[in-house]
């Protein structure tokens, strides 16, 4: 295992009214290893949803510098971020967010299409990778026609078929029941987790909390935990 | 990436349907009125483009078009024949007269006396009947369109006889005539015909149609016309536009048909707009997603301007379609007589749809571009 992000005193203000700002994270500095399953646990509003998009490359800190993989993404031009995440991040969101009128197969080839792979060769590759999710018999069904648990597989699917070195999921159980989530994290945990790939989890789902290698907890954009085993309370 | 643009924007039949319904609409609203006002402008020279034999009309300064002219003497005949570079001249009279049908009915007419021995100034095709009949005494021709007004549907209107202005007119054949601006019913005789079935004061000439003799250019003898006698001579093409420029100057039709076209445009762009911005709305949780995963604002503008395209050309073209097929379906309605659609109007259409889904494509497009990626963790 070794440091694949790097993260060093980042700040994040929001602007409230016309010059007021709040701030939602205080100089947190955090090194995320590869191979490992980290949780980013807390309260709503407490500043992890922020902390993820910032390492992602989707939101700008107001401070610090965030190296993912040897790159301080924030020093690439918005084009070379765009292309950057493109390349090196795989996304699973909360509500999926699948295009509803993509096939399972079609959604799950997204990232390949966006790099201009042709439409043949990105549903065939679409369909191998739900095949290893066990959803390869669902591959021509519209969102719309699949169940929560069979969309978030899509969506892991999406997420993983450009190989990228970085996953991040925001809430990926959330709209689950426990069967469904629990399979799903079970899941995440086989297909995603591979040795130079780091895969960070933003969960308050208490249900999945033991299938962390590392678990941090932020409150008020603070770190207060940071360990393999739950922060007391939980 | 089009081919999601195109399955995200057809995959959605309610809203696809109304944006193809609101281009289609206005294309087709656009293209119909644009239409129907050109024609009825081109009405407006259709006198002067039936009479085929004459290059060049000669009339008093003072008169505009066909419809609204000054009568000159008879002796102006006699100058314009004077004048080198003229094949042959012949004299034309129009004017209004009253007609009794063989039921009664009063009907008013143009009466347009043509050259007694060469007939110069008849249109060129005969609906019924044969030229030559018209050097039978009282003979006269009603046009097409005309007759289908004074008698009912298949009486029989040959050697029919009727009473204009008081005086005996036998009906000897049926011109088939474009209608003009007036659509009053156009009655052909002879000229000296004219003469005595229009009583009018010492000048009674209209017009003199001039053909050029070989080899001369029309515009040089009508300006060496000019010169020489004093009368207004323009060419075919010029009397035409002549008759066209006065029906925009002087009636309310280029004003109300602009506005029937403008309201086309600005339904167009309210409907395609709405639909197109519900449409985007709609999905732009998924455009999020998109630009989060690594999709470009340059990718995004492509998508949404290849949905636009889309959208564009086959409402265009239905619009288009549907336009035509009015015009086939009401050919044999005389109000539409002769209607044709210049290639210039569906140019002017396709280029109203383009700035339509530019504007509404920019409108919605500025949502999206302005959505942060981040927005899709939120």
């Amino acid at each position: 295992m070794s440091v694949g992000i790097a993260i060093e005193n980042i700040v994040k203000e929001f602007p409230i009214g016309s010059s007021d700002t709040i701030r939602v994270l205080h100089g947190i500095d955090l090194e995320i290893k590869t191979g490992e399953l980290t949780y980013l646990i807390g309260e709503s509003g407490s500043g992890k949803t922020t902390l993820i998009s910032i390492i992602a490359g989707i939101l700008y800190p107001t401070e610090g510098r965030v190296n993912v993989f040897g790159t301080d993404i924030y020093d690439l031009t918005d084009t070379e971020l765009v292309n950057f995440r493109l390349a090196n991040i795989g996304f699973i969101f909360q509500q999926y967010n699948l295009l509803p009128t993509l096939t399972a197969a079609e959604n799950a080839a997204v990232p390949l299409f966006a790099n201009g792979v042709d439409r043949d060769e990105g549903v065939d590759r679409g369909c191998e990778i739900l095949d290893a999710l066990n959803i390869r018999d669902q591959a021509e069904k519209l969102p719309r026609q699949l169940s929560g648990g069979q969309q978030q597989r899509v969506a892991i699917a999406r997420a993983l078929i450009h190989e990228p070195r970085l996953v991040v999921c925001d809430e990926p159980t959330a709209a689950l029941d426990a069967g469904s989530g629990r399979r799903v994290m079970d899941l995440l945990r086989e297909v995603a987790l591979v040795p130079d790939r780091a895969v960070i989890i933003v969960t308050h789902d208490n249900r999945v909390f033991d299938l962390a290698d590392r678990i941090i907890e932020i409150e008020d954009g603070r770190i207060t935990h940071d360990g393999k085993d739950l922060p007391d309370g939980h | 990436m089009s081919w999601i643009a195109l399955k995200m924007l057809t995959g959605d039949r309610v809203k696809f349907i109304g944006l193809l319904f609101g281009v289609a609409f206005s294309t087709l609203l656009i293209t119909q009125q644009l239409t129907i006002f050109v024609n009825l402008l081109m009405r407006g020279g259709n006198s002067v483009l039936e009479v085929t034999t004459a290059d060049v009309w000669v009339m008093d300064p003072a008169s505009r078009t066909v419809d609204v002219h000054i009568p000159m003497p008879a002796t102006a005949l006699d100058r314009v024949r004077g004048v080198n570079g003229i094949a042959y001249a012949s004299p034309m009279l129009t004017a209004t007269a009253v007609l009794r049908t063989p039921d009664g009915d009063l009907e008013s007419v143009t009466v347009i006396g043509v050259d007694d021995a060469t007939l110069i100034g008849l249109p060129r095709d005969m609906y019924e009947g044969d030229r030559e009949a018209l050097f039978e005494p009282d003979a006269v021709f009603l046009d097409d369109t005309g007759s289908r007004r004074l008698f009912e549907p298949g009486s029989q209107m040959i050697d029919t006889r009727l009473e204009l202005n008081d005086r005996r007119a036998v009906v000897r054949g049926i011109a088939d005539v474009t209608p003009t601006f007036t659509s009053l019913v156009m009655l052909y005789t002879r000229y000296s015909n004219a003469l005595r079935y229009v009583p009018g004061t010492r000048n009674r000439m209209s017009f003199v149609l001039v053909r050029a003799a070989e080899g001369v250019d029309p515009a040089v003898l009508a300006d060496r016309i000019e010169a020489q006698t004093g009368y207004k001579a323009e060419t075919r093409e010029q009397f035409n536009r002549a008759g066209v420029d006065f029906i925009i100057e002087n009636t309310g039709i280029p004003v109300n048909f602009g506005i029937t076209v403008a309201l086309g445009f600005i339904v167009g762009v309210a409907i395609v707009g709405l639909t197109f911005s519900l449409f985007i709305r709609d999905n732009i949780k998924q455009f999020g997603a998109l630009k989060a995963i690594g999709v470009t604002n340059r990718k995004i503008r492509g998508m949404v301007f290849t949905q636009a395209a889309f959208v564009g050309m086959i409402g265009y073209g239905l619009g288009l379609l549907a336009a035509e097929l009015f015009f086939v379906t009401t050919e044999p309605i005389d109000t539409f007589k002769g209607f044709f659609m210049p290639w210039q109007i569906p140019v002017i259409a396709l280029v109203a749809v383009a700035v339509m889904l530019l504007l509404t494509g920019y409108l919605a497009l500025r949502n999206v571009l302005k959505t942060e990626p981040a927005e899709v963790f939120r």
